[in-house]
């Protein structure tokens, strides 16, 4: 064989393997990718249905009940202005509280409810998964921007 | 006036750093003999500065001198003495000193045991390396100084995380960095070749010990991490595909790759520019790692402090020490053609393919890391790239690489008939095939991914033990002593390691495919089965530690009435953090682990337990061992020495001679 058959041959070889890796790259993508939602988003059907996706806040206080086997459980997260009721089966993390940030991965059931197949909690107790301290971010900015438009208005009454 | 001590030693450090990293360098260029000299001094002197510095902050920390912040932050009174020691590099800016320590150890490494090599290329050598300490020296004494002061003194430390607070914590990280910054060393060596523009098979020879150690303590670092995480996290997985774990992974594939191309280079002087490339690449890595867990951008059990100005510093480092590399690469293209040639069906060819694959995997894993922190820079949602995407691209990657290690070391260098070959690897192959789809039937798991798991372990076992034997077999009639020891270390290297990829893959398999986990709330005396083992909950008793206050569940293990172990998984609530921890308990076997945790206790009074069965988990481990071992008798091989002598020798008499 010629050197610059030789060549060509390597050359053809190298962009093959590129090939297939990229379409497996974009395959995975397409169907791995995890999409964020807060509670806000998901109650106003932005959510996909019967695809997996993450949802994060905080767990609601006093929401957590256990079915009697103790570990089939179910919680409401809330980014302080919209509740989202998630059922679990399986043991919480660690530093799962009331009260505190929390993220969770499953996918949304037909009566509402979403279907975790994974509850995240963070790492330390100062610690908030940034996915859920956005989400009550983004509320509280939503509360404070209502709140004072409602002022405007009511100023805007009074004069 | 200890801290303060560390810092002058730091700032001294930094001093002599520049000064290596300059003037031998210059002399190398210029033929200056007394800069040349300069350099191996000045190496001694900065291990031992950064040696006072690190003692220093230890101290501070043995000694619990909460008036310095970084050990406030990160220790405690209670803290107890190993972890207190470990918590040096528990936080940013004590992991960062343990980078440069690493990084002086393995510049006084290559100055004291560089003797045979020339001059000049170690006065290189080891001023790339002074060049690398300034830009972490500076990032340290410029944004994470961790003897700052906190005046007025804390009372009592905000304490370790507890999860940091195991015996992981004390090798794992050492470990990790120590492969992480050996990298520098082969980096140093490629810059020093183009700088001085002699890219042969001496320069590949030189470089090789050094890249396979430094690859070592990167698989060992690896491997103790995926261990820690295993009985740590109380959940038994091994590998989560973490954006941090993926840092450390990808300078290792990338490693591996380099390691197999420097073979080429120095055997057949082929490759030479792809080997250069990688040796950029593979330290490029490390940087970035770097920067992904100190840059706090990612989300993970390692990230420490968010601060901008720290990920900036870094990535500008990144920038520099890329854009520099390519550049002098770019300039030196020239000089790094041809090379032996070989045909299409080769060892050589066959390696090639090898490095492609890696590198594309490395690639695929580092789009995969950050592909969701581009999205969230650009604020187009937030998304997370799970272990589904990894195993979607990673497996079909890594198969051919499998088959390739299998078959190139039947292939001869430089040209080979593909038939002849094809005929010496067919027996294994198929018999691997129906070893794999029998021994898949044989444990009821019949999917696609056992049977080839299973048949690629397969293969790598018979293709072991045929390559052992055809290697005896060439020296028929000598003892069979003196014919295993006429073969060299670094083939039983290859040997070793490439046997610990097949028991890797069989680890893997199988737990993947077999494991089964039951989580279950029992009562004293009750009683849950799992694959086959009874678990009998004892009750749970207080096992009070050091820091920390905890409930040891007993749990007896028995199979066909016949007693295994019992386990006792704890339940700790840290006291200063106000932290719970799950410490899980596990019987360790040769073919299965019995892996126990414990939830949270009920009001009635009951526990909540998981109960897991992982079979062959642990060979994970020992394919991780057998790669190690096998860069160790690679690197120990004493071909290197004897060459380096004589490629010394030749060298000298080439410069006698042109000074004639």
């Amino acid at each position: 064989m010629k050197p610059r058959h030789k060549r060509i041959a390597l050359i053809i070889g190298g962009l093959a393997i590129l090939a297939v890796a990229a379409t497996l790259v974009l395959n995975a993508f397409r169907s791995n990718l995890v999409f964020f939602f807060s509670p806000t988003q998901v109650a106003a059907g932005e959510a996909p249905k019967g695809k997996s996706f993450r949802i994060g806040g905080m767990v609601k206080e006093g929401s957590l009940q256990r079915q009697p086997d103790g570990v089939t459980l179910r919680f409401v997260v809330t980014d302080t202005e919209k509740d989202m009721t998630v059922a679990y089966k399986g043991i919480l993390p660690d530093l799962f509280q009331e009260g505190k940030g929390v993220v969770a991965q499953g996918k949304l059931a037909a009566d509402g409810v979403f279907t975790a197949s994974e509850v995240l909690a963070k790492h330390d107790e100062n610690y908030m998964p940034p996915e859920a301290a956005k989400a009550v971010g983004d509320a509280h900015e939503r509360a404070a921007a209502n709140r004072a438009a409602a002022e405007a208005a009511a100023r805007s009454i009074r004069q | 006036m200890i801290p303060e001590l560390g810092t002058f030693a730091l700032i001294l450090a930094l001093c002599v750093a520049l000064t290596q990293g300059t003037l031998p360098l210059l002399g190398a260029h210029s033929g200056r003999q007394q800069w040349i000299a300069l350099a191996r001094p000045a190496a001694i002197v900065q291990a031992l500065l950064l040696a006072v510095a690190f003692g220093c902050l230890t101290a501070a920390f043995v000694r619990n001198d909460f008036s310095v912040l970084y050990v406030a932050q990160h220790s405690n009174t209670l803290l107890p003495l190993p972890y207190r020691i470990a918590a040096v590099w528990g936080g940013h800016e004590g992991s960062l000193l343990l980078w440069v320590l690493m990084l002086v150890l393995w510049t006084l490494a290559v100055a004291l045991l560089s003797r045979q090599l020339p001059n000049h290329l170690v006065a290189r050598v080891l001023g790339v390396l002074g060049l690398i300490n300034v830009g972490f020296l500076l990032f340290i004494l410029l944004t994470s100084n961790p003897f700052e002061r906190l005046l007025p003194g804390a009372e009592e430390g905000r304490d370790l995380n507890p999860l940091l607070q195991d015996p992981g914590m004390i090798i794992h990280p050492p470990l990790l960095y120590m492969g992480y910054v050996g990298f520098s060393v082969a980096f140093a060596f490629a810059i020093a070749a183009l700088l001085s523009g002699r890219l042969d098979a001496a320069w590949a020879r030189w470089s090789r010990p050094w890249t396979t150690v430094a690859w070592v303590f990167l698989t060992a670092g690896i491997a103790v991490g995926s261990g820690w995480a295993y009985y740590e996290l109380g959940w038994g997985g091994w590998w989560f595909w973490d954006p941090v774990e993926n840092a450390s992974f990808m300078p290792w594939l990338l490693g591996t790759a380099l390691i197999h191309s420097l073979a080429v280079t120095e055997k057949r002087g082929a490759f030479r520019s792809w080997t250069v490339l990688l040796a950029i690449a593979a330290f490029s890595m490390s940087l970035l790692g770097t920067f992904l867990v100190r840059s706090g951008v990612i989300t993970s059990v390692h990230a420490f402090a968010t601060d901008p100005k720290r990920g900036l510093y870094i990535l500008a480092l990144l920038v520099l020490v890329i854009g520099f590399s390519l550049l002098l690469f770019a300039m030196r293209a020239n000089k790094l053609m041809g090379g032996g040639s070989f045909a299409l069906v080769s060892r050589e060819t066959s390696l090639l393919g090898n490095n492609v694959l890696l590198t594309v995997a490395s690639v695929s894993v580092l789009l995969g890391t950050l592909y969701p922190l581009f999205l969230d820079a650009l604020n187009l949602g937030k998304i997370s790239v799970g272990p589904p995407y990894f195993e979607a691209v990673f497996v079909p990657l890594m198969t051919p690489v499998v088959v390739l290690m299998m078959f190139g070391p039947f292939l001869r260098w430089k040209d080979d008939d593909f038939v002849a070959a094809a005929r010496k690897v067919a027996p294994a192959f198929v018999a691997s095939i129906l070893i794999g789809i029998g021994a898949a039937m044989a444990v009821d798991h019949l999917t696609w991914r056992t049977a080839l798991g299973l048949f690629l372990a397969a293969w790598v076992v018979l293709a072991s033990i045929q390559l052992l034997h055809g290697r005896l077999k060439e020296r028929a009639g000598a003892s069979a002593g003196s014919r295993l020891r006429s073969i060299t270390a670094s083939w039983w290297g290859m040997w070793l390691a490439h046997l610990g990829v097949g028991v890797f893959i069989i680890g893997v398999t199988m737990v993947g495919s077999l494991e089964k986990q039951l989580d279950v709330k029992m009562q004293e005396g009750q009683r849950a089965e799992l694959a086959g083992y009874t678990f009998t909950f004892r009750g749970a008793i207080d096992a009070d530690g050091p820091n920390y206050d905890a409930a040891r569940g007993i749990i007896d293990v028995t199979r066909n009435g016949r007693a295994i172990a019992t386990l006792t998984p704890e339940k700790r609530l840290y006291w200063t953090q106000g932290m719970p921890m799950t410490e899980a308990s596990i019987d360790i076997g040769p073919f299965r682990d019995v892996y126990v945790s414990l939830g949270e206790q009920l009001q009635d009074g009951a526990w909540i337990v998981s109960l897991y069965y992982k079979p062959f988990i642990s060979w994970i481990w020992l394919g991780c061992t057998l790669m190690g071992l096998g860069g160790l008798f690679a690197a120990a091989d004493r071909r290197y020495r004897r060459l380096a002598e004589r490629d010394a020798k030749v060298g000298a008499g080439r410069s006698v001679a042109g000074a004639a």
